[in-house]
């Protein structure tokens, strides 16, 4: 069988070290001026897709996202990663600094269901053998998309993996995913959806060199309600408010234990 | 710009032997030459050389002659378009991550070397080849991307930066500037991927600060098809690491008006496959250990003719248009190292708790970060402002650059050693890691042109265009007629200069209106100091090049007004634009501008003739004394017991309570001084 189509969903969040605020309001964390990079797991989920390619199981890399206009630096860092090339599903309105997930507030995130959507409909399109996602994004940390495209196409799924291998034929792969109490080796029938967890691979870094390669790769624009060919469907999710941890309150000191007791009676916890 | 015309009048003056006092006669005259030819060579240099004095566009120029030249300084250049500017965003972020995650300056430092997956990562990165064109294989970056991606090394790593840099900013930057097609095409696909590391050899056991002096020598072969190489090269960054050097050497000549032959230097394009090319031991280094540094050896290396970079002859030319190119890195490079320590200052700062409050508010730490934050916004004001002023074309900014150089070692050096100061002894510990950092700048105030050989640079190459300028006011009065105009414009403003009416020049136009006062004041410098530029001139004529205590505080004036143009500029832009950090960036301007205009007048009205008099005897003492100035301190004092020499001969007799001499040699018993 001829080398393997790949696409792989990707998503633009805010940076791990970033420290996230919500922003005023109450119903969006704060993005405007934050720091942003490609979600850890899809990273991996690239770096998977790209590794099959240089080992020639796989003929193209097709990164996609679904989100608003600057999810196209996510992308631009997925074809500098390797990605042939790239798609991004505009979300229609999504206004400049406003994030995709679903905890992005009422009317403004794609969520898992509708990313789903809109990943099963460029897989009708590109046909690929396989698509590989991160098993979560580290902002919202769903994990559904993966299993809800596979639900859509109506394909295998293996989920959480931490080895790929394609099996001679290029019709099925081997997989081990990292399951409660142990690891579970499995073989699924092409095509098929994955998602990675963090010990697939180690992600490469993006040289300079291919970044400014990157430039020239095509990026497709495709608004969404195109793509879906109808109206988008309205969120099934509405953030009602979005809170700070609190802060953690001093501890106090008591001279005895009676007074302990005491103090702890006073709270009312005993 | 400091044409042909103008060299001849700078040229003799600075030839002449100075006459100070003898010991020091043979290094000052080395100096001055060696600030002589680099005079020359900058005045040669760019394509437009027959450009006349009057048309230099450097503001450092103009500042000695009393003009305002605000072409290169206003509006804050921007170099960048904006795709460019788009390009630089996307490269910020991997390189940024590369320093944070793969490379470890710790390590790099204990093994005094780059660890071996940082530096094939570096390659990796395209690290190597940053301003290499795309074609061959670089990234193609421009000086103001280039910076920007230096200032995050420098804010990481210096041990590493060097490497980078020896590699880039001078091992090859000869054939960037000066390399034919043919060669070009050959190295630099190599050199940008890091297959092949490169290094720049002039420095020699005889040649410091005064290049020209090197003794390498190139003998071309009877056949005229290569040169045999032959000499000694030390202190060569990456020379243990580099298969490919640009190598400066002796050759001899015809001269092209006597036809008799002379040593001219040529540069030269040397591999290490050439054979007969060999290289010492690392040395161990008080800072940039990660760095290579090794002496490297040339024995009968045969180079074919092929391999000389520029023209035959115009060796020192390449030279220190290399240097001349890559001061601007440094200053980005300091600009990021500042910002790396000033970070770990405040957060010291503000987590440190002592007599019951943070340290951070009192006034003691506050001046010290206000003071860090001002030279580190200096410093990056002129390293971009400079970066964009070369990207736009300019050829006039040796001046601005040695600025630069100078100006961003010692702020970073200040800046991080206050750093320590803020951390205490927390900074003191290694593991602080600000300690590697001081010891890793010390070298920035010493290398690719000392700043006290760099300070004659500046006064020396400001005085030279004042002279050519006054030559020809002087050239105009013999024919008055025929140059109303020039004579009318030149002398009306030294009559005003002198009457103390200022100059009718003005910076309003160019500076927003929150910094009138500021402008105000950085005029003020400026025409003090041309007036201190022309007095000067006429006091000491010629000899003002052996005046080098006067030199050094004119460049510290040149020095603290082109910082304060810089800033002005940059938040004159920052407000226009009404950027967030714009009222802050006020406040930097103004606080710097105020207390720059209180060191130039200070230093410069008048200037201390009389401390330098005493100095000059206290150092001739010195030296005279064997290092030991104070001839004898201990007998001053009563030893506290016993019996004392103090190894000088002087012996103190408790009984006598007497101070007796003999001579050293005849009476030194170790077991005096009691175990």
């Amino acid at each position: 069988m001829a080398p393997l189509k790949v696409l792989v969903g990707v998503k633009r969040v805010i940076d791990f070290a970033v420290k996230v605020r919500v922003a005023p309001g109450g119903h969006v964390v704060q993005e405007q001026g934050v720091k942003h990079s490609l979600n850890p797991f899809c990273e991996i989920a690239l770096e998977e897709a790209v590794r099959m390619r240089e080992r020639g199981e796989a003929a193209e890399v097709i990164a996609a996202t679904v989100g608003s206009r600057q999810s196209q630096d996510a992308l631009r860092t997925a074809l500098a990663l390797g990605a042939d090339r790239a798609v991004l599903v505009e979300l229609p309105g999504a206004g400049p600094e406003q994030g995709a997930g679903p905890g992005a507030g009422p009317g403004q995130g794609a969520g898992p269901p509708l990313v789903a959507a809109a990943l099963a409909k460029l897989v009708e399109r590109e046909k690929p053998q396989l698509v590989l996602l991160g098993k979560q994004a580290i902002d919202d940390d769903c994990n559904q998309t993966g299993q809800i495209l596979a639900a859509i196409l109506d394909w295998s799924q293996g989920t959480f993996l931490s080895r790929l291998e394609l099996d001679p034929g290029s019709s099925s792969v081997r997989i081990q995913r990292e399951v409660d109490g142990g690891l579970e080796q499995l073989r699924l029938q092409l095509p098929t959806v994955l998602t990675a967890d963090l010990r697939l691979n180690q992600p490469r870094y993006a040289t300079l060199p291919n970044i400014m390669k990157a430039k020239k790769k095509p990026l497709e624009v495709q608004p969404l309600e195109q793509l879906l060919g109808g109206p988008v469907p309205p969120p099934r999710l509405r953030v009602l408010r979005l809170e700070e941890p609190p802060v953690r309150q001093g501890a106090q000191r008591v001279e005895s234990v009676p007074a302990l007791l005491e103090r702890l009676a006073a709270l009312g916890r005993i | 710009m400091r044409g042909a015309a103008g060299m001849g009048l700078g040229l003799r003056l600075l030839r002449r032997a100075p006459t100070g006092y003898r010991g020091t006669r043979l290094q000052s005259t080395q100096q001055a030459e060696a600030v002589l030819d680099k005079a020359k060579v900058s005045s040669t240099a760019p394509p437009k050389a027959a450009a006349t004095q009057e048309e230099s566009k450097s503001f450092a120029v103009g500042m000695f002659l009393g003009r305002l030249n605000t072409e290169q300084v206003f509006p804050y250049p921007q170099a960048l378009s904006e795709e460019q500017e788009q390009t630089l965003q996307d490269l910020v972020g991997p390189m940024s991550k590369f320093f944070e995650e793969v490379n470890d300056p710790f390590k790099n430092d204990a093994l005094e070397r780059v660890e071996e997956a940082t530096m094939q990562g570096l390659k990796e990165l395209g690290a190597f080849g940053l301003q290499v064109p795309p074609e061959l294989g670089g990234l193609g970056l421009s000086n103001t991307q280039y910076a920007r991606l230096v200032q995050i090394v420098g804010q990481h790593d210096l041990g590493v930066g060097i490497t980078l840099g020896a590699h880039q900013s001078i091992g090859f930057k000869g054939l960037l500037l000066y390399g034919t097609p043919a060669q070009r095409s050959k190295y630099l696909p190599r050199l940008a991927s890091g297959e092949t590391v490169a290094a720049f050899c002039l420095t020699e056991p005889g040649s410091g600060s005064d290049a020209a002096s090197i003794r390498t020598r190139a003998e071309l072969s009877p056949c005229g098809s290569f040169y045999t190489l032959d000499g000694t090269k030390i202190w060569i960054s990456n020379g243990g690491l580099a298969e490919l050097f640009t190598v400066f050497a002796q050759t001899r000549l015809p001269d092209a008006a006597t036809g008799e032959s002379r040593d001219r230097i040529t540069a030269f394009i040397v591999e290490r496959s050439f054979g007969g090319v060999t290289h010492g031991a690392p040395e161990h280094k008080m800072g940039i250990r990660a760095s290579n540094t090794a002496e490297v050896h040339f024995e009968g290396v045969r180079v074919p003719v092929g391999n000389v970079l520029g023209a035959p002859g115009g060796g020192f030319k390449v030279a220190m248009n290399v240097l001349n190119n890559g001061r601007f890195g440094m200053a980005a490079a300091m600009a990021g190292t500042m910002r790396g320590v000033i970070a770990k200052a405040v957060e010291h700062a503000s987590n440190r708790t002592q007599f019951g409050a943070k340290i951070h508010t009192f006034g003691a730490i506050q001046e010290k970060l206000a003071r860090m934050a001002l030279l580190q916004y200096v410093t990056e004001s002129m390293a971009y402002m400079i970066s964009a002023n070369m990207d736009q074309g300019a050829t006039d900014f040796q001046i601005e650059a040695a600025i630069s150089k100078i100006f961003g070692s010692e702020a970073a050096w200040t800046v991080t050693d206050e750093c320590i100061q803020v951390m205490g002894g927390m900074g003191f510990m290694k593991e602080a890691g600000v300690e590697r950092v001081l010891r890793d700048l010390r070298i920035f105030r010493i290398f690719e042109g000392t700043n006290d050989i760099l300070r004659l640079f500046v006064a020396l190459n400001g005085f030279q265009s004042l002279g050519v300028q006054l030559r020809g006011v002087q050239k105009a009065l013999k024919n008055p007629l025929g140059n109303i105009g020039l004579l009318a414009g030149e002398v009306t403003q030294r009559i005003r200069r002198k009457a103390g009416m200022g100059s009718g020049l003005s910076l309003q136009e160019h500076v927003h209106p929150e910094l009138k006062e500021s402008a105000q004041k950085t005029l003020q410098c400026l025409e003090l100091f041309a007036a201190t530029a022309d007095a000067l001139l006429l006091k000491y004529g010629k000899k003002i090049v052996d005046e080098q205590f006067v030199l050094k505080r004119v460049a510290d004036c040149a020095i603290d007004i082109y910082a304060m143009v810089v800033v002005l500029s940059r938040a004159s832009r920052s407000l226009s634009m009404g950027l967030p950090t714009a009222q802050h960036e006020r406040l930097l301007c103004d606080t710097w501008c105020q207390e720059a205009h209180h060191r130039v007048t200070v230093s410069l009205r008048p200037l201390p003739s009389e401390s330098f008099r005493n100095l000059r005897s206290i150092s001739q003492a010195v030296v005279e004394g064997g290092g030991r100035g104070d001839p004898h301190p201990p007998r001053l004092l009563t030893p506290p017991y016993g019996t004392f020499h103090d190894g000088l001969g002087w012996r103190w007799n408790p009984l006598s309570h007497q101070w007796t001499w003999t001579l050293p040699s005849m009476d030194m018993d170790p077991s005096i001084n009691g175990s």
